[in-house]
């Protein structure tokens, strides 16, 4: 089996996921080659080919010319599959990919499970083991699932691409995030709310807990788009990443997307009225209770401590 | 001009799911069911453009059975003028490929403007029919917006990218945009609203029809998460649970030292 890997670059760096696609061809044990639309002076460690084309000529973002850039490694190295990162970029690549290669799309791969790859389903509710039909196959794979067990080393053997870039989207540029409000990076416990606090009002019992364990409040992405919350106050891939001593996740699902930032606590406390949510699976405790009526039972007994 | 706007029907995701009897698929009995979220965004986003267009005519479009017309009928309410239902029971059956394929074959020759796809279906979460519909249309797509602006013909928008950075992009319509959530502030139906739309047109297209392709991914199986997380599960009274989780706090943390 042979596997094309797509490594992500963005405004000036090469990211992190290139080592985790090696992984991936690894654990498929995998004859793999690599492309990156990047620059020489940011090269993943890795042993193999690496096809480069230069991205100020390519474009940072330039979907239409880099699947032009890809079709045409494609031609030369026949892999069975093409594997991207499962992010902003890999997803929107993917499809292009898969419709100009008549390739079945596989998204966001948590495992490859008796050879076979799997995927979530349902908010990771449930898990579907997949397969494509067509010769070539187009594979995200999940930020994190395939993290290396060792600092990745090797040296690529650069073949260089040339580009004339043409394409039907116009990119301007970067905006970051807002670098105002509170840094929950520096807590040492946050409360986050979520969807499951079923009203604005309710925020105050989440603050009141946060404020009993001398802690920040922080909240889910439903709470911030619903503007219940302000934007610093998000924790996830699109907010913040966080390891606290004590995360305290109330009415919070679990996605895989808010785990992301979370994981990485010391001791993860959930409280939700659904046994089976996902947060279950990173949680040390899962509480099965209402929010409302365990929320400010709890924050009453810390206070009278 | 003509928009489009694709929404799926999903189970809430906060129902109890059971694995079909053949294993590939979630058993569809006893679910609520409502509009995928992603998907609320982008009949917002469609039913904002209509507005902002003198004579601009907006069609919601969705695959699948019987039961998804009640999520047209949200759609229709909240300012879509027309729905068609691509009536195919054994939709879930179908790849992404495979429905985007449907989209793309009654889109072709109706020269829409703009079309509007959620970013992911909740409950497939893959991402792909947007993106393999522009492709199969030859349209610029624009992915993952969390805004949107078009201005004579040339759309504009934020992408999100990984912490919380925007990227900005643009192009010439027409185009199609997926929508990530937060892109606007989805509106709730009013009462006369949903009323006028149970006069609006739905039109049923047996999925048959539109040159079905066959589908490129193939379910070996769907199963439960194997791994349940190793934590202790808690239940009971609230006062009682409360007590239970300070001594589990003094136990195994130090905040509360
Ligand atoms: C590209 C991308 C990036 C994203 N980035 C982020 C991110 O950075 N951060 C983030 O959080 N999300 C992010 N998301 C969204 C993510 O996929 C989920 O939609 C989101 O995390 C769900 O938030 P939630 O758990 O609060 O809501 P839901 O999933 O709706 O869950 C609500 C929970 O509350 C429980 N509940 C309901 N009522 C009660 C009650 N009375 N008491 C106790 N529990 C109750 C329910 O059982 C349920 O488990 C992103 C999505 C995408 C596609
Ligand atoms: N059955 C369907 N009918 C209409 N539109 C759909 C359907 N399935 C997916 N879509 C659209 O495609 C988007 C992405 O879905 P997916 O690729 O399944 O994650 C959704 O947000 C919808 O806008």
């Amino acid at each position: 089996m042979k596997v094309l890997l797509i490594a992500e670059y963005r405004d000036g760096k090469l990211l992190g996921s290139a080592a985790e696609l090696s992984t991936f061809a690894q654990q498929l044990n995998a004859e793999s080659a690599m492309l990156l639309i990047g620059n020489e002076s940011a090269l993943p460690a890795y042993s193999g080919t690496l096809y480069l084309a230069d991205v100020a000529q390519a474009g940072e973002f330039n979907p239409s010319g880099h699947k032009q850039l890809i079709l045409e490694v494609i031609e030369k190295e026949q892999p069975q599959l093409v594997v991207l990162p499962h992010s902003s970029y890999g997803w929107d690549l993917a499809p292009r990919l898969a419709i100009a290669l008549n390739a079945a799309q596989i998204s966001e791969v948590l495992e490859i499970k008796d050879g076979e790859l799997l995927v979530p389903a349902c908010n990771s509710k449930l898990r579907r083991q997949v397969k494509p039909t067509t010769e070539v196959g187009v594979v995200t794979l999940q930020a994190g699932a395939f993290t290396p067990s060792e600092e990745p080393s090797g040296t690529p053997n650069v073949v260089k691409l040339t580009t004339t870039a043409a394409g039907d989207i116009q990119f301007h540029g970067y905006e970051a995030a807002e670098a105002t409000g509170v840094d929950l990076t520096k807590a040492e416990v946050i409360v986050s709310g979520g969807r499951g606090i079923g009203k604005p009002e309710n925020l105050v019992m989440i603050e009141a807990l946060a404020k009993a364990l001398k802690g920040e409040f922080g909240a889910s992405r439903p709470v911030v788009d619903a503007e219940w919350a302000e934007s610093s106050r998000q924790v996830g891939t699109t907010g913040q990443t966080v390891a606290p001593k004590l995360y305290v996740a109330c009415g919070i699902s679990g996605a895989i997307q808010h785990l992301a930032g979370m994981k990485k606590s010391e001791f993860v406390l959930a409280i939700n009225t659904d046994k089976d949510a996902p947060i279950g699976e990173v949680a040390d405790v899962l509480a099965v209770a209402d929010l409302k009526q365990l929320v400010p039972i709890l924050t009453e007994k810390l206070n009278a401590l | 001009m003509n928009i489009l706007v694709c929404i799926k029907q999903v189970p809430d995701m906060e129902s109890r799911f059971k694995v079909n009897a053949v294993g590939d698929w979630y058993d569809t009995a006893d679910l609520a069911w409502r509009m995928n979220e992603y998907d609320e965004y982008a009949v917002e986003q469609a039913v904002q453009l209509k507005e902002q267009v003198a004579g601009a005519d907006l069609t919601v479009l969705c695959i699948g059975g019987e039961r998804v017309k009640e999520t047209m009928k949200k759609a229709l309410a909240m300012g879509c003028d027309r729905g068609v239902h691509i009536l195919d029971e054994d939709s879930y059956q179908k790849d992404p490929y495979a429905i985007a394929s449907l989209i793309a074959e009654f889109a072709k020759d109706k020269n829409f403007a703009l079309i509007f796809t959620g970013l992911q279906s909740q409950d497939r979460g893959s991402a792909q029919v947007g993106g393999m519909v522009a492709e199969l249309l030859s349209l610029p797509s624009l992915t993952t917006l969390v805004d949107f602006s078009y201005v004579d013909g040339n759309v504009s928008g934020k992408r999100e990218l990984e912490g919380g950075t925007r990227s900005r992009v643009s192009c010439s319509a027409p185009a199609l945009v997926t929508c990530q959530l937060g892109l606007n502030t989805p509106r709730y139906p009013t009462l006369p609203n949903i009323m006028k739309a149970k006069r609006k047109e739905l039109l049923s297209i047996p999925a048959a029809d539109l040159n079905p392709q066959a589908a490129r991914l193939q379910t070996l199986s769907m199963t439960p998460p194997e791994k349940k997380g190793s934590g202790l599960i808690l239940e009971g009274d609230p006062a009682e649970l409360a007590d239970r989780l300070i001594q589990l706090l003094k136990e195994k943390t130090t905040v509360l030292a």
